[in-house]
């Protein structure tokens, strides 16, 4: 293995300027949605007072959750001291670092009241779990400016194992805070359950690393570096396990559900009658973000190709905002439990008369909000790696894996 | 000197007087104005818990007197729908502090009424969830909504078991000075707390219900019709296994 040396991004100016316009094209369009929505009111949208939250948050968690996974890569050189990740890590902190700044300006720009995130940030209620996630958010911002200044400067070097070990402990904490944002509804069918905290770190696991090595081979490729087919390897194989664990905690959910009879409505919901929930269930949750990527990557021609490395990355990510999308609004189209034993014949505020589930189509407002997420998300981290030496000048194998000089 | 001096004293009281006359009017005015209100002088305490009991087979099919009361007496009748709107969603933007909603009982076929609303919680996953403290109850057992540190994020929302709770989607061009309402924020109903500030004892749709459907009082006087009645016959609370403690009951359901 060779010193690694690392370098600005590269490529010509005319593209990088060109990229960065239509980010900031997109970001513009999102910011005329917000406008408009916040001007006129949350009526423009499709959210109501049954589905409150809407296609900003599938986005908004999607992102959030996202960055603390795309942490990870970093973490497995640190924390777990594999020595071929180690070159990886400044990216990876950047994109954690963007990633979550991208979720949290798309949720506080659909907050009623945006104006106020000051009173968010000097009146706490303790007993919220949102309260403490604005801690974990913030905290995360900090944590890993640190590690990546640490990882940068070889005069911190010493404090970089340490605060690298924090910054793993930190995104652990701020992923079962964002599942239990949902795992602490006592209210709602689908909701209430503790698997939700660690079936959200699983789910970051996986998006975060999705997001990266796309992020990673589009980078490398637009300015000439290589990657070599060991490291790519192994990334791919590591998002075929995250793949299959959420897999995993996907099919214990719905079999702990299935078993209580409490459970078995919301499960036909989800899993028969549910319509478009169905659908984006197994469509988009169990084929397109877990089975289709795991045949592609442990698919001994396609799984060695850079096309299919590719392809299930960003089947991962699509499958992701599926799930997200049964999670967030699947789980409040489904009516409450008010009454057991009872059906609901008639009601004046839509509580799901005959156990219908709450309409909701999102609006264009919406979707360009998350979008502009999207694009701010790589808008700020294509400024990073242009800016400062993110990237590595070659992850080609005699440089990066460590075992290349015996084999 | 001394004629002067004596003049000067003189000056001096007559200056006093009117002085403290223009400092005390005010004070004693605005007691005398505000002497009807004085409970809002001191903190609400714990030795009152409003409540209310709802005797569902008085509640009537088609009824929904208690609804327009509240929409009355809250203002909700002001909130208009925004030019341009679609018509049916917009109804599910609205907002709504009671509802009437009918129930039919699986096994027995048989159809019960009721209204549902805020169901005052003892321990509101509300409260619980609201970033801000903007969600509160009050030392009598009122929830509400502070709607000066409500920043709109809809958590208490997700978290009502009762889905009580309404977002304002729209400006809001006329409100009532006890109840305003802003867009963006959330709200619910909260026992006409203006009326029992103010000394009153009733709600509006305990009193626009003419089936006398709903006992209102206080939970913590034995005395009260409210506690007799609950003490006389059974009643339930709604999703009772989250053993909230609810401050509305329901008998007959």
């Amino acid at each position: 293995m060779k010193k690694i040396h690392f370098s600005e991004w590269g490529i010509d100016s005319p593209r990088y300027w060109g990229m960065l316009a239509v980010l900031g094209a997109i970001i513009a369009v999102a910011g005329l949605a917000v406008f408009y929505m916040e001007h006129n009111g949350h009526w423009v949208t499709g959210m109501t007072n049954q589905v409150v939250w809407g296609m900003p948050h599938v986005f908004a968690i999607f992102l959030i959750v996202a960055a603390s996974g795309a942490l990870n890569v970093a973490s497995i050189g640190t924390a777990f001291g594999k020595k071929v990740y180690k070159p990886l890590g400044r990216l990876s902190g950047l994109l954690a670092i963007t990633l979550l700044a991208g979720g949290l300006a798309v949720l506080v720009l659909d907050l009623g009241q945006p104006g106020r995130l000051l009173i968010a940030m000097t009146h706490y209620n303790f007993k919220s779990i949102f309260a403490w996630n604005i801690y974990l958010y913030t905290g995360f911002f900090a944590i890993v400016a640190l590690y990546i200044w640490f990882m940068m400067d070889w005069r911190m070097n010493k404090y970089y194992k340490p605060v690298g070990v924090f910054a793993f402990v930190w995104r652990l904490m701020l992923t079962t805070g964002t599942g239990s944002i949902f795992g602490f509804i006592v209210a709602r069918q689908g909701y209430d359950a503790a698997i939700m905290a660690p079936m959200f770190v699983i789910m970051s696991f996986a998006y975060g690393l999705a997001v990266y090595l796309l992020v990673l081979m589009f980078a490398f490729k637009a300015d000439g570096r290589e990657i070599g087919d060991v490291l790519l390897k192994r990334l791919k194989n590591l998002l075929g396990i995250f793949v299959a664990a959420v897999f995993y905690f996907t099919v214990v959910y719905h079999l702990t559900n299935l078993y209580g009879t409490e459970n078995h409505e919301y499960e036909a919901f989800i899993l028969r009658d549910g319509g478009i929930y169905t659908l984006l269930f197994w469509g988009g949750w169990v084929l397109i973000g877990c089975l289709i990527p795991m045949g592609i990557i442990y698919h001994p021609a396609l799984g060695a190709t850079r096309g299919g490395i590719i392809a299930a990355s960003t089947l991962v990510v699509l499958g992701g905002f599926a799930t997200i999308y049964v999670i967030v609004i699947g789980g409040q189209a489904f009516p409450m439990a008010m009454f057991p034993g009872k059906t609901i014949v008639a009601s004046g505020f839509f509580d799901g008369v005959n156990g219908q589930p709450m309409l909701y189509s999102p609006s264009l407002p919406e979707i360009l909000l998350g979008l502009g997420g999207v694009a701010l998300v790589l808008m700020l981290t294509f400024i990073g790696i242009r800016v400062l030496r993110f990237l590595p000048t070659s992850l080609a194998d005699e440089v990066a894996d460590p075992h290349h000089a015996k084999s | 000197m001394s004629k002067v001096e004596q003049q000067g004293r003189r000056e001096f009281l007559k200056g006093t007087a009117a002085t403290a006359a223009i400092s005390i009017a005010p004070g004693v005015m605005l007691h005398s104005l505000t002497a009807d209100a004085a409970p809002r002088t001191e903190a609400v305490t714990d030795k009152v818990r409003w409540g209310m009991l709802i005797d569902a087979n008085k509640c009537a099919d088609g009824c929904t007197d208690c609804v327009s009361a509240c929409d009355k007496e809250n203002g909700l009748d002001l909130v208009n729908m925004p030019e341009g709107a679609d018509e049916s969603l917009w109804e599910r933007q609205r907002p709504r502090w009671i509802r009437q909603v009918s129930l039919k009982d699986n096994l027995s076929g048989k159809i019960t009424h009721l209204p549902m609303m805020c169901q005052h919680c003892e321990k509101p996953p509300c409260v619980d969830v609201c970033p801000t403290g903007a969600s509160f109850r009050r030392a009598d057992g009122i929830v509400m909504v502070d709607r000066h540190i409500c920043i709109g994020c809809r958590y208490c929302m997700m978290a009502c078991p009762y889905k009580a709770r309404s977002f304002i989607h729209a400006e809001v061009a006329e409100k009532l000075t006890h109840t305003p309402r802003g867009k963006g924020c959330v709200e619910s109903c909260n026992l006409c707390v203006h009326r029992l500030d103010n000394g009153q004892t009733t709600t509006a749709c305990q009193d626009a219900c003419q089936h006398q459907a709903i006992v209102f009082g206080d939970l913590n006087d034995p005395e009260s019709a409210v506690s007799q009645a609950l003490k006389k016959y059974p009643s339930v609370q709604i999703r009772a296994d989250l053993k909230l403690n609810t401050g509305v009951r329901y008998s007959n359901i």
